[in-house]
């Protein structure tokens, strides 16, 4: 089994090393660091804007891309908030806890060395769970049918909505809207057009494409405009001399480092605990186990260390279930999952086997991407420290254009555009009655997937709802949601917020003022 | 929050009510448009089975997260529970959702130059502390990369420079 996979990751290599595919992962990393440096642009919201450039490219250079995107956005987050204490990406939040007291100390290149190279140890640890964990994944969801498909997906849909940020009951609000969204359009089986209240336009559904923008770029600028206040960049003198950590440090940092990345891909393993949940989890942790409790928050390697790794482990672990069962864990995952659709791509446990060259050269580029991003912010970290002072107010209305000419690329059609107006505008009140649109996209890329299968299963049983309990697997996952459902509201009257909630609360609302905290990560309104 | 007693005063002072409420009324339109598409059996299920589910679920879960307002305490999250924020940006508000409309006007009938310009200029004077030259320059900037970037190199099918091309 162990030959097999390697000669398959061999294969990726060649697929990864092709020349063009190759350049198409150094754009996606380089475009994701420089994003994710930037303060106030999400990756979300760069992978929609990219996504239409990618149309006219093959599967295989889009996807890489994209996923280049994705992780380099993580390095690149870390620098925003080491240097300047701002959580600009939630993943990250926790690392200002402890970066920003170490740059104050003069100390920031020594903390945003260690982090490259402990992001990398994770994201290693990540690849290598992916090659081995999938093919197996792969295998035994090769055995089900609509009936387990569609009470897997409820898993998903439920895990991913109740376990992430915010109120869980809002977060499954937000999956069933996200449901409906993907219901809008041509219905698959009769042909017959749903809540297109007679334009034409949305006979094909609503545009993916405007729905993340809408969501996750205009928003996301409604809520920050004007609330920014001016970056502080006394600190952010940093060199790439200062970067090299003392044989101390590296010492200090080696366990941490490990404890981390097992949290981390721990995390990506239960559906619908992204990054975010993984850093979080993993700082408490170390706090938790550390001689020295009292010291955290005042600069210390290992509050550092370990939510990153944390963080780069679980970032490419989540692509575990996105890409050998279909089913992505958060939105990011459904963005990509929904990029491969537009290329035509079925996503699902076939998809390994029909699409070699996807997701092993998937794999391989992560290696490839990962020593890329390694090679850039060593050396490049001045450039990156110049661009956390670009202004707020020349971002966005520049971003304001990319999202525009992206919608419209999309299908060359201004409709689209009017659309993301619409989406923007609905996706700002959201966010101030306390939504986090998130999970919408999660729905609403596996809405049209639920539908077919639960029709599927349905015409099977002879419309017997006793199916999803019946047959064993289906009914592991029935009992899961269950469980995940009856665990929350068990929760919730005992008066105790799942253990992270005031973690998480704490870390943001103590560090920075909360406004700022709140403006500036994407999908948070001010809580 | 102006301390009150009534109930129903709480209430109104809560986001979660309107969050709640706005839940509902989606899902009521939802499921009562539903209605107008086929249902079919269960075991073969028409277009309109799914979409009147989910409204109704989402009309249930409207129910639930208001009437969950009115168990929180009021102060567990501060002062969050307005629905503004603290300093409400209208002007800029309006800049950003009408950029993209500008876009549509001036690219539809003028072309991608002239709507990338104005898409651009007007988002940017949403900024407090935008100045007249400061808006020009980074919309003709933006505009020249954008055009060389999207019509050039990238081939969006979009006229740079027309005359009421859609009229």
């Amino acid at each position: 089994m162990i030959t097999t996979a390697l000669t398959d990751l061999w294969y990726g290599f060649g697929v990864a090393l092709e020349p063009h595919n190759l350049m198409f992962c150094f754009i996606g990393v380089l475009v994701g660091n420089m994003v994710g440096v930037l303060p106030g642009m999400g990756p979300l919201a760069t992978i929609s804007i990219l996504l239409p450039l990618t149309f006219g490219m093959k599967p295989v250079a889009a996807i890489l891309m994209l996923g280049g995107v994705m992780y380099g956005a993580q390095y690149g987050g870390a620098i925003c908030s080491i240097l300047l204490n701002l959580p600009c990406h939630p993943p990250h939040a926790v690392t200002c806890l402890d970066g920003f007291p170490m740059t104050k100390q003069g100390r920031g290149g020594v903390a945003l060395g260690l982090t490259v190279f402990a992001s990398f140890v994770g994201a290693s640890w990540g690849i290598t769970e992916m090659i081995f964990l999938s093919p197996l994944l792969v295998r035994a969801a090769l055995q089900f049918g609509p009936t387990e498909v569609c009470s897997l997906m409820l898993l998903g849909l439920l895990a991913g909505s109740t376990l992430a940020r915010g109120s869980p009951i809002k977060g499954v609000a937000m999956t069933v809207l996200g449901l409906f969204l993907g219901s809008v359009g041509t219905d698959l089986e009769t042909g017959s057009e749903r809540y297109t209240f007679g334009m034409t336009e949305l006979d094909d559904g609503i545009e993916l494409i405007a729905l993340a923008l809408g969501l996750f770029g205009i928003a996301e600028f409604m809520n920050s405009v004007n609330q920014v206040a001016p970056i502080n960049t006394k600190y952010t003198h940093v060199t790439f001399k200062d970067m090299r950590p003392t044989k101390a440090d590296m010492k200090q940092a080696f366990f941490p480092m490990w404890r981390g990345t097992i949290i981390g891909s721990l995390c990506a393993l239960i559906p619908g605990t992204g990054p975010t949940i993984a850093s979080f989890v993993a700082y408490a942790t170390e706090k938790k186990i550390s001689r020295h409790p009292e010291k955290f928050g005042t600069g210390l390697i290992e509050g550092v260390v370990c939510p990153e790794a944390a963080t780069h482990s679980s970032v490419q672990g989540d692509f575990i279930p996105t890409m050998s069962l279909g089913i992505p864990g958060d939105a990011v995952m459904a963005l990509l999952l929904g990029a491969l659709m537009i290329q035509g791509i079925v996503p699902g446990p076939q998809l390994i086997s029909q699409h070699p060259d996807i997701f092993w050269g998937l794999v391989a580029s992560f290696w490839i991407g990962n020593i890329m991003l390694v090679l850039l912010n060593v050396p490049l970290i001045g450039i990156w420290v110049k661009m956390l002072a670009i202004p707020y107010k020349f971002l966005y209305p520049s971003a304001m254009f990319f999202v525009c000419i992206g919608v419209y690329a999309a299908n060359n059609d201004f409709f689209q555009v009017g659309e993301v107006v619409a989406i923007g505008l609905f996706g700002y009140l959201l966010l101030r009655l306390g939504f986090h649109p998130a999970p919408i996209l999660l729905g609403f890329v596996l809405g049209p997937r639920f539908e077919e299968n639960f029709r599927r299963a349905m015409l099977i049983s002879r419309g017997d709802f006793g199916v999803f309990v019946e047959r064993p697997i289906s009914a592991v996952f029935v009992s899961l949601c269950v469980i995940l459902v009856g665990s929350q509201i068990y929760f919730r009257l005992k008066g105790v917020k799942a253990d992270l909630e005031p973690a998480d609360e704490n870390a943001i609302g103590g560090r920075v003022p909360t406004e700022l905290a709140a403006q500036r990560i994407p999908a948070t309104p001010a809580e | 929050m102006r301390p009150s007693t009534s109930p129903l005063r709480v209430l109104m002072g809560k986001r979660d009510f309107y969050a709640g409420g706005l839940m509902l009324l989606l899902g009521l339109g939802i499921a009562l448009k539903g209605t107008a598409y086929r249902a079919g059996t269960l075991m073969h299920m028409g277009p309109g089975f799914l979409p009147t589910a989910l409204g109704v679920i989402l009309v249930l879960l409207g129910i639930a997260i208001a009437a969950a307002s009115l168990s929180s305490a009021p102060d567990e999250h501060g002062d969050s529970q307005k629905i503004l924020p603290e300093n409400p940006q209208w002007f800029a508000w309006g800049c950003i959702l009408a950029s993209p409309v500008a876009f549509i006007f001036f690219g539809r009938y003028f072309g991608m130059a002239p709507g990338t310009f104005a898409c651009v200029f007007i988002a940017a004077l949403g900024d407090k502390t935008a100045t007249w030259r400061g808006t020009i320059i980074l919309a003709t900037v933006v505009t020249v990369f954008g055009v060389g970037l999207f019509s050039y190199f990238l081939q969006v099918p979009m006229p740079i420079f027309t005359w009421r091309g859609g009229l």
